[in-house]
C-alpha cells in the first residue's frame, strides 16, 4: 500500500491544468451554456411575459397532458420493471438473457422508429388499425398513442436500475424467508421490496424525466393539434415555429426546471441509496 | 420495527400504483366517450406551415359567424394542426381525423383522395379549383441584398447559399422546385434537360433542407444561414414584420409560379363526426369578402377578383418592380387540368448520377429523387401532370390574380 502513488500525481501541473480546463470547457459549452440560454431566453423580456405565457390555455393543456402521460407511463413501467428485474435476478429460466437484451432495446433504437412502429400497427392502414377502427377505438393521433409511444421509449429505465442492485444482493434473504415459511407475496413485500426501494425510486425518477421530455416518438404519433395532442416538448416546437420565442422558451424552461428538480432529488436519493446499499452488503 | 416502516412504504407504493391504474382506466373511458356527445361542434383543420396566423384570424371570424347563424347556443371550436404539407397529408392518411384539410397544393389532397377518404372530384366542389387564396414564390434576402440576387439564375451561382425546404415533405418547396424548373425552361434554348440541370445546380447550393416552410424561414431568419430564402409571398411578408423591417428585403424574380393552396372537407371523417355541414360552411366562408380580406391582409392573394382589386396596393410591389418590364413578373405557369401526358412521362429519361457526383450530395440526391419521383410515379395528380407538360413546353402562362 505504501507504493500506491497514483500516476496522476506524477503528471506535470500544466498537463493537469490543461486536462481539467478541457473538461470544464467541454461541460460548460455542451451542458451549462445551453441550460443557461433556455432560462436567459425565457426571461429576455422580463418575468411578466414569462408568467403570462403559462396562463395560455394551450400551454396549460400541454402541461396537463404531459403530466397525465407521465402518470400513466411511469407506473406501468415501474410495475413492468419490477416484475422483470424480480424474474431476471431471482430465478433461472430459459430465454433469460434474451429477455435482458429485449429490455434494453428501446435504449438503442431511435425514438422515431418507436413512434413509427405504432403508426404501422395502429394507423388507419396499419395491421390492427382497420379492425380497431370498426370497434371505435382510435390509437394513433390520440392520447392513447402518445402513452404507448412514451411507454415504449421509457420501458428500460426502472428495470435497468434494479437489475444490477438485485443481482448484487443475491437471493439469500429470500431463501431464508422461504425456509421460515413465508409465501411468495410476503417474501416480496417484506424482503425484496424494502431492499430495493431507493433504487426503485431512482429508476422511477429517471423514467419520469424521460417520459415528460420525450419528443421524437411522440412527434410521430401526435397529430400536433394545439391544446389537444401537443405535449410540452411539442408545444415548445409549435410556439417556436410561430415566432413566439419568449413563450417557447418559457415552456422549455419549465421542462428544464423539472429536469433540475429531478436531478436534485436524484442526488439526494443517491446519497441515501449508497448508505443503504453499503449497509445491506456488509450486514 | 424496521419491517413495519417498510410495509407502510410498500402499502403506499401499492396505493400509488393503483391510482396510476385508475387513471389509465379513466383515460380509456374518456377516449371512448369522446366524440359521442359534444355540445360544441369540433372541427379539426389540418393545414400546412405558413397559415398559422391566417387561420387564427379566420377561425375566430367563422366561429362568430357560426354562432350568429345558429343562435346563441351553437358553439363551434376549431382545432389546428400545422406542419409540412406532405407530412400533414400523410398523417391524415394514417388516421389523423381532420374534418377539413387546407394544404399547400392539390397534389397532397389528391394523395388523401387516393385512399378514398376524400371524394375524387373534390377540386370541383368549391369555387375556383377549391383554392380560396393563391400565392406565389418570392425571394427573401438579407438587408441591402449583399449578394445582389435578382433572379433565379443568381441562385445557381457558386457563392450563393439557398434556403428552401425539402420538396418531399413541404408543399411550398414543391412550388419552389416547379418555379425554378419553369424559369429554366423559359430561358433561350431551354428544354427538360437544361431545366433538370438547372434545378440540380440550385439544390447543390442548399445547405439545409427543412421539412416545412416555417422551419426554412427560421433557419434563414433566426439562425442566419444562407443568402436567400425561396418562400411563399405571404411567408416573406410575415418574416419582414416578425423580424423587423430593416433586416430583410423581398426580391421578386422575373418569373414565378401561381401557387394554388387547396382546401377540401374530408368526407370519411365528417361523416363519422357528423360535421359535414359545419366543415363545408367553414370552407365556403373562406370565399366570403370577410375572409378574403383577412387573407389579403396576411398577404395571401384573394382568389376573388373583387377582393384582389380592393387590396391591389398590397401586392403592387410585385408588379411594379423593375423587372416587370420584361413581361413575366407576377405571371405564372398554370397547369391546364384537362390535358394529360402520361406517355411522355414514361418515356422521360431518368438520368443516373454517374456523370458527376456532387459533394453536397444530400441536397442533390433529394432533388434527383424528387425529379425521378415526379417523372416515374404512377400519375393522376395535378402536380405530376404539371411536370411532363413542363417538359414538353406546354405551360400556359397567365398573370397572377387575373381571376378565373
Amino acid at each position: 500500500m505504501k507504493h500506491a502513488v497514483s500516476p496522476a500525481r506524477r503528471d506535470p501541473p500544466w498537463l493537469v491544468a490543461i486536462l481539467i480546463g478541457i473538461s470544464v470547457a467541454y461541460l460548460a459549452l455542451v451542458l451549462l451554456l445551453p441550460l443557461f440560454t433556455v432560462f436567459a431566453e425565457a426571461l429576455r423580456r422580463g418575468l411578466a411575459p414569462l408568467l403570462q405565457s403559462f396562463a395560455d390555455r394551450d400551454a396549460i393543456a400541454a402541461i396537463q397532458l404531459t403530466l397525465l402521460i407521465a402518470a400513466i407511463a411511469v407506473p406501468l413501467n415501474a410495475i413492468f420493471g419490477l416484475a422483470a428485474a424480480w424474474a431476471v435476478t431471482k430465478f433461472e429460466f430459459w430465454g433469460k438473457s434474451a429477455l435482458i437484451t429485449l429490455i434494453d432495446l428501446p435504449f438503442s433504437i431511435s425514438p422515431v422508429i418507436s413512434g413509427l412502429v405504432y403508426v404501422l400497427l395502429y394507423g388507419a392502414h396499419g395491421w390492427f388499425g382497420p379492425a380497431l377502427d370498426t370497434l371505435g377505438i382510435k390509437v394513433i393521433f390520440t392520447v392513447t398513442g402518445i402513452v404507448l409511444a412514451t411507454t415504449l421509449v421509457t420501458l428500460p429505465f426502472v428495470a435497468r436500475e434494479l437489475i444490477p442492485l438485485m443481482q448484487a444482493q443475491g437471493n439469500d434473504e429470500e431463501a431464508a424467508a422461504a425456509t421460515l415459511g413465508a409465501n411468495g407475496w410476503r417474501t416480496f413485500f417484506q424482503i425484496t421490496l424494502p431492499n430495493i426501494k431507493w433504487a426503485l425510486m431512482y429508476g422511477v425518477l429517471l423514467c419520469t424525466a424521460r417520459a415528460m421530455g420525450e419528443f421524437g416518438a411522440v412527434a410521430v404519433v401526435s397529430g400536433h393539434i394545439r391544446g389537444k395532442t401537443a405535449t410540452m416538448p411539442l408545444h415548445v416546437e409549435i410556439l417556436y415555429n410561430e415566432y413566439n420565442f419568449v413563450a417557447a422558451f418559457a415552456v422549455a424552461s419549465l421542462l428544464a426546471l423539472f429536469a433540475l428538480v429531478t436531478l436534485a432529488v436524484k442526488t439526494f436519493l443517491e446519497a441515501q441509496f449508497a448508505d443503504e446499499l453499503a449497509a445491506q452488503r456488509w450486514r | 420495527m424496521a419491517l413495519k416502516a417498510f410495509s407502510k412504504f410498500t402499502r403506499r407504493l401499492v396505493l400509488a400504483v393503483a391510482a396510476g391504474g385508475g387513471l389509465l382506466a379513466l383515460n380509456a373511458c374518456d377516449a371512448t366517450s369522446d366524440g359521442a356527445s359534444g355540445a360544441p361542434t369540433q372541427l379539426l383543420n389540418v393545414s400546412y406551415d405558413p397559415t398559422r396566423e391566417l387561420y387564427e384570424e379566420v377561425n375566430a371570424a367563422f366561429a362568430a359567424r357560426w354562432a350568429q347563424d345558429h343562435g346563441g347556443d351553437a358553439n363551434l371550436n376549431i382545432e389546428m394542426s400545422h406542419g409540412g404539407s406532405g407530412r400533414q397529408a400523410r398523417a391524415v392518411i394514417d388516421g389523423l381525423e381532420a374534418d377539413v384539410v387546407t394544404l399547400a397544393l392539390p397534389y397532397d389532397i389528391d394523395q388523401i383522395a387516393s385512399t378514398g377518404l376524400i371524394a375524387s372530384d373534390w377540386q370541383t366542389r368549391l369555387p375556383r379549383n377549391s383554392a380560396p387564396y393563391t400565392s406565389t414564390m418570392v425571394f427573401l434576402v438579407r438587408a441591402g441584398n449583399p449578394k445582389n440576387i435578382r433572379d433565379w439564375n443568381d441562385l445557381v451561382r457558386a457563392d450563393v447559399a439557398v434556403i428552401t425546404p425539402n420538396p418531399k415533405t413541404s408543399g411550398g418547396a414543391r412550388w419552389n422546385y416547379l418555379a425554378a424548373w419553369g424559369y429554366a425552361l423559359r430561358q433561350p434554348g431551354g428544354n427538360s434537360e437544361s431545366a433538370r440541370n438547372f434545378v440540380r445546380q440550385l439544390y447543390a447550393n442548399v445547405p439545409v433542407l427543412d421539412t416545412g416552410a416555417r422551419g426554412a424561414t427560421t433557419t434563414f431568419a433566426q439562425r442566419s444561414i444562407g443568402d436567400v430564402l425561396i418562400t411563399w409571398e405571404n411567408e416573406a411578408h410575415l418574416a419582414l414584420t416578425e423580424f423587423g423591417e430593416g433586416q430583410f428585403e423581398i426580391v421578386t424574380p422575373s418569373i414565378s409560379i401561381l401557387a394554388e393552396p387547396s382546401v377540401a372537407w374530408v368526407d370519411g371523417n365528417v361523416a363519422r363526426h357528423g360535421t359535414r355541414e359545419a366543415a363545408e360552411a367553414y370552407l365556403r366562408f373562406l370565399y366570403t369578402p370577410d375572409a378574403q380580406d383577412i387573407a389579403a391582409r396576411r398577404y395571401f392573394r384573394p382568389s376573388d377578383p373583387d377582393a384582389l382589386a380592393r387590396h391591389a396596393a398590397r401586392f403592387l410591389s410585385l408588379n411594379s418592380s423593375p423587372q416587370a418590364k420584361c413581361s413575366a413578373i407576377g405571371r405564372a405557369f398554370t397547369p391546364p387540368i384537362s390535358r394529360t401526358a402520361r406517355s411522355s412521362t414514361r418515356s422521360a429519361p431518368v438520368r443516373d448520377d454517374n456523370d458527376r457526383p456532387s459533394p453536397s450530395s444530400m441536397a442533390v440526391h433529394g432533388a434527383e429523387r424528387f425529379a425521378r419521383f415526379l417523372a416515374g410515379a404512377r400519375l393522376h395528380s395535378c402536380l405530376s401532370r404539371l411536370l411532363p407538360l413542363a417538359a414538353a413546353g406546354g405551360f400556359d402562362v397567365a398573370p397572377v390574380g387575373s381571376g378565373a
